[in-house]
Formats: C-alpha cells, sequence, structure tokens
C-alpha cells in the first residue's frame, strides 16, 4: 500500500535511487545536499548495501565507479564545488563506460557561492564540465515526485546505454516539501546492465559501431578484463591509432543520440493555442506555471514547456512549438545557460527573451508574468 | 617459472618501460608472490593511477582498473568495499601515491581497508619525462628542479605508519628477494598494507643526476640500503647516509570493510522485523 507521505526533494532522489536498486553510496558532505548522504548512510546497510563517506568529492565518484564495475548500482550526491571536483572523473565513468548517478543539487556559485541558495548555473557545466567530447545525460526534476521517478530512470539509463546520468535539481527542489504518492515498487520499471553470458571470447568494448552498448562484467567474475580511461578498442586495452579514436568516440556519442527518442520527457500546459511560450526547468518552472494560469486567467495565450532531460534536449517537441508562438521567454536562475540551447533548437523561428535571476531567490510568479506581458523591466 | 607465467597476459608484453628500468623487477616481485600464495586470478584485481607504474596492471591476467592520476586508491575503495571477498592490490608510483593521490593514500591508511599497495618509487616523475616529485630528495635534479630540489621529501614509511597502515615494508629493485617477501607477507596482512618498492630510472633521474646507468643505480641502492634488522645493532655514524629497507611495521588492526559489515549485520538483526518504509528493494540483494 502506498499513501501519501510528506517528504522533501533530496529525500524523494533517495528513496527513488533505493527502488531503482541502488547498493552503494560515497560521498562526501556539501550543502545543499548532504540528507541524501545521511539517509544512504541509515538506509543501505539494512539491505545489504554500502554507504562511505570519502575523504572529497574526487574520491567518491571514483569509488562509485569502482563499486559499479563489480556489479553494484552506484551513487553521489554533491552540489556545485564538489560537482567541478568530480568533472574528471565523470569523463572517466564515460570513456569507460561505467554506469553511475550523479546528483547535483545546484546552489549559487561560482566558487563557494552561496551555499544555501537556490541557482541553476549548472546547466553547461552537467554537460560539458568533463574536457573532451563525452556521453552524459541530464535530467532535471520540477517538484518532489519527479526527484523519485527522476531518479529511478537515471539508474535505468545509466544501467541501459552504460554512461554516468546526473539528477540536477536546486537547493528548493532539493529542501521542498511536499505530499507525494509514490508508485508501487512492483510497478516501476527497473534496468539492469546487459551482462556477458561467459568469460570465453569476452571482448569488453566489442558493440555495434552506429552507438551499440557491449555488455558489461562484473569484476570478480573471472572475466580478468582490463578498463582503462585511454582510449582503447573492443578488447578494452588502449590504442593509440587514429581511426580506433575516432570509431569509440564517434559511437559513445551516438550512443546518446540514439538514446534520445526513448528517454526525452517533458511537460506541458496550455501549448495548443498559445502565443507567448515560457521554457523552464526546475523551480523556475514551478514559478512559471503559476505565471502561465495566472495569464490564461487574464486572457492571454500563454504556455509552458518543462524540459524533463535538458540533455540531450527534447530537440523535436520544442522546435514544432516554436514554429507556431510568436515569443519565448526562458527565465532562468542563472545568466542565460537553457537559453542557449533553446535558441539553437528554435532555430531563430520565435524571438527568445532571457530572464535571469541570480540573487539566490526563487522567481516570484509575478516576475515571470511581467515577462509574459511584456512589460518587464 | 611456468607458475609465474600464467599471471601475466603475455600477449600484452614487451611492456612499454625504458630498457634498465626497475618497474619490471618490481611487477615481477608482485606476481611472485601472488603465486607463491596461488591467489585465484579470478578473484584478484589490480588497480592503478598514471605514470610509469601504472601501466603494470595491463600485463596482468586479472581484472586490471587503470584509472585516473592519484585516484587509484579510491577506485580501489569502491572494488573492495563492494566486494570484500576480492585481493585488491594497487600500483603506483611516488608522483601518484604521495603527491595528487596523498589525500586518498592516507585515508585509506586511516579506514585500514585490505588493499595492498605497492608504491614503485623511482624519486620522479617518469611518464612526463623528468620533473620533481615529493620523493625527490632535496638537492638532486630534475627538469623542473634544474638548481637542485628545494622541498624536503616524504618518508612514506613514516607517512604510511603515522596515517594507520597496518603492514609497511621498503626494500629496493636491487634486493628482490627481500621485496617479494615483502609483498607476500603485505597480501596477507588484512588491512591496509605499502611495500614501498625503489627502482631506478635510469633515462630521467639517472641522467639528469648523472647517476650511471641501471647497474650503478642498482649499486647505489646495495651500498646504502640496510635492512632495518641489521641496523637495530648500528651506530648512529655506521647509518650515516643509508636508508632502511625490510619490515617497517606489522601490527594487525580491525579492518574497514570488516567492521562495515559487522555493523551492517547488527543493523540488519535490528531491522529484521522492520515492514514497510522503503525496504523491499529485493533487487539489491546482491
Amino acid at each position: 500500500m502506498t499513501q501519501a507521505k510528506l517528504m522533501q526533494g533530496n529525500e524523494a532522489c533517495t528513496l527513488g535511487a533505493l527502488a531503482a536498486g541502488l547498493d552503494f553510496y560515497a560521498g562526501y558532505p556539501i550543502t545543499p545536499s548532504t540528507e541524501i548522504a545521511e539517509l544512504c548512510a541509515e538506509e543501505l546497510p539494512k539491505v545489504g548495501g554500502k554507504f562511505i563517506q570519502m575523504e572529497d568529492e574526487i574520491g567518491s565518484i571514483a569509488a562509485i565507479i569502482g563499486a559499479s564495475l563489480t556489479g553494484r548500482k552506484a551513487m553521489t550526491a554533491t552540489s556545485g564545488p564538489g560537482f567541478s571536483l568530480m568533472q574528471e572523473n565523470i569523463g572517466y565513468a564515460g570513456i569507460a563506460e561505467v554506469p553511475v548517478v550523479i546528483i547535483d543539487v545546484q546552489r549559487v556559485g561560482p566558487s563557494t557561492g552561496q551555499p544555501t541558495s537556490p541557482a541553476q548555473g549548472d546547466v553547461m557545466q552537467a554537460r560539458w564540465g568533463t574536457h573532451g567530447d563525452h556521453p552524459v545525460v541530464v535530467l532535471a526534476p520540477g517538484n518532489v515526485k519527479e526527484c523519485f521517478e527522476l531518479t529511478v530512470k537515471a539508474f535505468n539509463i545509466a544501467e541501459e546505454y552504460r554512461l554516468p546520468v546526473v539528477v540536477l535539481t536546486d537547493e528548493v527542489i532539493g529542501h521542498m516539501r511536499e505530499k507525494v504518492v509514490l508508485p508501487e515498487l512492483s510497478e516501476l520499471k527497473v534496468s539492469n546492465r546487459v551482462q556477458p553470458q561467459a568469460p570465453g571470447g569476452y571482448k569488453p568494448y566489442e558493440a555495434d559501431l552506429d552507438g551499440g552498448v557491449p555488455p558489461m562484467a562484473r569484476f570478480g567474475q573471472g572475466y580478468r578484463y582490463h578498463v582503462t580511461g585511454l582510449f582503447h578498442d573492443e578488447t578494452g586495452f588502449p590504442s593509440n591509432k587514429g581511426d580506433v579514436t575516432d570509431r569509440f568516440l564517434r559511437r559513445l556519442q551516438r550512443k546518446v543520440e540514439k538514446a534520445e527518442p526513448a528517454i526525452r520527457d517533458y511537460f506541458t500546459e496550455s501549448t495548443d493555442d498559445c502565443d507567448t511560450l515560457v521554457v523552464a526547468f526546475g523551480s523556475s518552472a514551478m514559478s512559471s506555471l503559476s505565471a502561465v494560469r495566472q495569464a490564461r486567467a487574464a486572457g492571454i495565450k500563454a504556455g509552458l514547456f518543462r524540459p524533463k532531460t535538458i540533455w540531450p534536449f527534447p530537440e523535436e517537441a520544442l522546435r514544432e512549438l516554436a514554429m507556431r508562438v510568436k515569443r519565448i521567454i526562458v527565465p532562468e536562475m542563472n545568466l542565460g545557460q537553457l537559453a542557449l540551447e533553446i535558441e539553437r533548437v528554435s532555430g531563430c523561428k520565435a524571438p527568445v527573451t532571457r530572464v535571469s535571476k541570480v540573487n539566490g531567490e526563487l522567481f516570484k510568479p509575478e516576475e515571470i508574468l511581467a515577462a509574459i506581458r511584456g512589460d518587464a523591466k | 617459472m611456468s607458475d609465474t607465467m600464467k599471471y601475466f597476459r603475455e600477449n600484452r608484453l614487451p611492456h612499454i618501460w625504458c630498457p634498465g628500468c626497475g618497474h619490471g623487477t618490481v611487477t615481477g616481485a608482485l606476481v611472485r608472490a601472488i603465486a607463491k600464495l596461488k591467489l585465484d586470478k579470478n578473484k584478484v584485481v589490480v588497480v592503478s593511477g598514471i605514470g610509469c607504474s601504472s601501466r603494470a596492471p595491463g600485463y596482468l591476467d586479472f581484472d586490471t582498473l587503470h584509472t585516473t592520476h592519484g585516484r587509484a586508491l579510491a577506485f580501489a575503495t569502491g572494488i573492495k568495499l563492494s566486494r570484500p571477498d576480492l585481493k585488491v592490490i594497487v600500483m603506483t608510483g611516488d608522483g601518484d601515491a604521495t603527491a595528487i593521490g596523498g589525500n586518498h593514500f592516507i585515508h585509506a591508511a586511516r579506514r585500514n581497508i585490505d588493499i595492498t599497495t605497492i608504491v614503485m618509487n623511482n624519486n620522479i616523475y617518469g611518464m612526463t619525462s623528468g620533473q620533481y616529485s615529493p620523493m625527490t630528495p632535496k638537492g638532486m635534479l630534475g627538469t623542473t628542479a634544474p638548481y637542485g630540489n628545494v622541498e624536503r621529501s616524504f618518508d612514506l614509511g613514516k607517512l604510511a605508519i603515522a596515517a594507520g597502515a597496518t603492514y609497511v615494508g621498503r626494500a629496493t629493485s636491487y634486493h628482490v628477494t627481500v621485496l617479494q617477501d615483502l609483498i607476500e607477507k603485505a597480501l596477507l596482512n588484512k588491512g591496509f598494507s605499502v611495500v614501498e618498492a625503489l627502482t631506478q630510472c635510469p633515462t630521467y633521474m639517472g641522467r639528469k643526476n648523472k647517476l650511471g646507468g641501471p647497474v650503478e643505480m642498482l649499486e647505489w641502492f646495495k651500498a646504502r640500503a640496510v635492512n632495518i634488522k641489521a641496523a637495530a645493532v648500528m651506530t648512529p655514524d655506521k647509518l650515516e647516509g643509508k636508508f632502511l629497507i625490510g619490515e617497517l611495521y606489522n601490527q594487525p588492526e580491525p579492518e574497514y570493510t570488516a567492521e562495515y559489515s559487522a555493523m551492517a549485520d547488527q543493523v540488519r538483526r535490528r531491522f529484521d522485523a522492520f515492514q514497510g518504509g522503503v525496504r523491499g528493494c529485493e533487487q539489491n540483494s546482491d
């Protein structure tokens, strides 16, 4: 029996992870993500899982990659400064194709910034934080229930496509409490990585070059294979042949491209006949939704498009909307990051107005309503 | 010989190390220790970071993980905590372990997690061609110490002991049997074990400091190494300019992953009757 519970976003992320099969957590304390570590420390020993508080965030992501290689479902959670420290090993998880989930509860940056206030300044870092072209998927919950749902989804994507998946929340989503009815565990879709059948002839990185995902053996099961952050051929051993690198990198890129139709997700309200389209994610989208409803009540044809998958961005759906609206408004708690992607995707079919807020406060619906009315200043 | 070779990926040889490098000698000592202990190939994981030392696992026929610079112990911690039944070995260098990886080194030691760490100390960054490391003796030359290194260096053994390692040994690529013996004991210690293996880097350390070729560098080890047992009865003036090899520390203490499992067992017993809540993640069981 599931019944309504009052819970905060960080708690919902943790419960989602546990429901998806989380059995290894490594992390380092950082506001505003710490509740996730605390709940994992409490729950994991009860279910045969492991928790470790590492010496820093670099060690945390390293430990979860190691754990994942033994077959565990592993996660860490952090905020801006820690997310910055994790970047090198996020690239490692990408090139070595190790499923891991990272929850980034955004706060105001750069640097130590404003630890206890919300922001959305990690949009681009979540995609491009580590060096080189690399595969990554970024999901953005817009309320507490979605923290649960999208964390489950993050694990499923990580397992199905063997890559790091980031759940991008913020201080408000993480700490806000809402009444939530969680789905029955038996009704949840839970994916597990494909494993090879037997050690004989196992080539750990042999896959269809058109975005294929190779089966992943566990360490300690007799496969005796090699994993490296160097470019490698299908045997897993390093190669510095240009064509090997080229094929490999293109396969990683293609893996996410091909996955996009299956993983993309977004929420819309009142977009059927709208002239003004508001595009927002996370807590900015909560204020945006109120603003759109107030605008409708005032007879203004406004609508909301809220991407739940930011990377890859649900391009087709937004492009189709951009063709028929008169203007697009992008409120975000940064100086214009998601807006860059909206401008690219909409291809200037409709003018894009950025509404930025970087004072550590949430948008008030009136601020967005003013932008919808066109009298924002 | 065949007992030893079965632990190598022979098709990955020859190795990439320079002629006269000591890393192959250290790798050989490790493999002979493993062969002597008859470890199950399928239950050993060897982890490395970045640098010359870190290429070693690629030649060994186990599950092997070549990670990022300095982070081998953090990856290894995730593996060992996940699967305490596996024998986890880290092969690292002086820069990898004590500079960029220094934090993970002291914390792995503090936890006394059952990982055997072999530090191949050639006193220099070889892979990037000869910069000074935290283990380069004061006054020695490196490409980034063109007028002589002005920094003090670590005593790795003392560092490991102070941080909580429960088995610490030191040998050189000249003292191969001592090295093998120490590695064997380190593998048997249930806890964090460190074996510092001084190895010669004739290409950069040797040439830059005019120490001669590999033979002269090995003779340098021979002339200056004193076994800790012999040193116990030597006067300070006789020990001037020497360094100690042998078993520097051996004091078993409770091991981290075993302590974690014991805690978790207690928690599970307490919550066995627990119904509802967030339990019920049966798919977690591994």
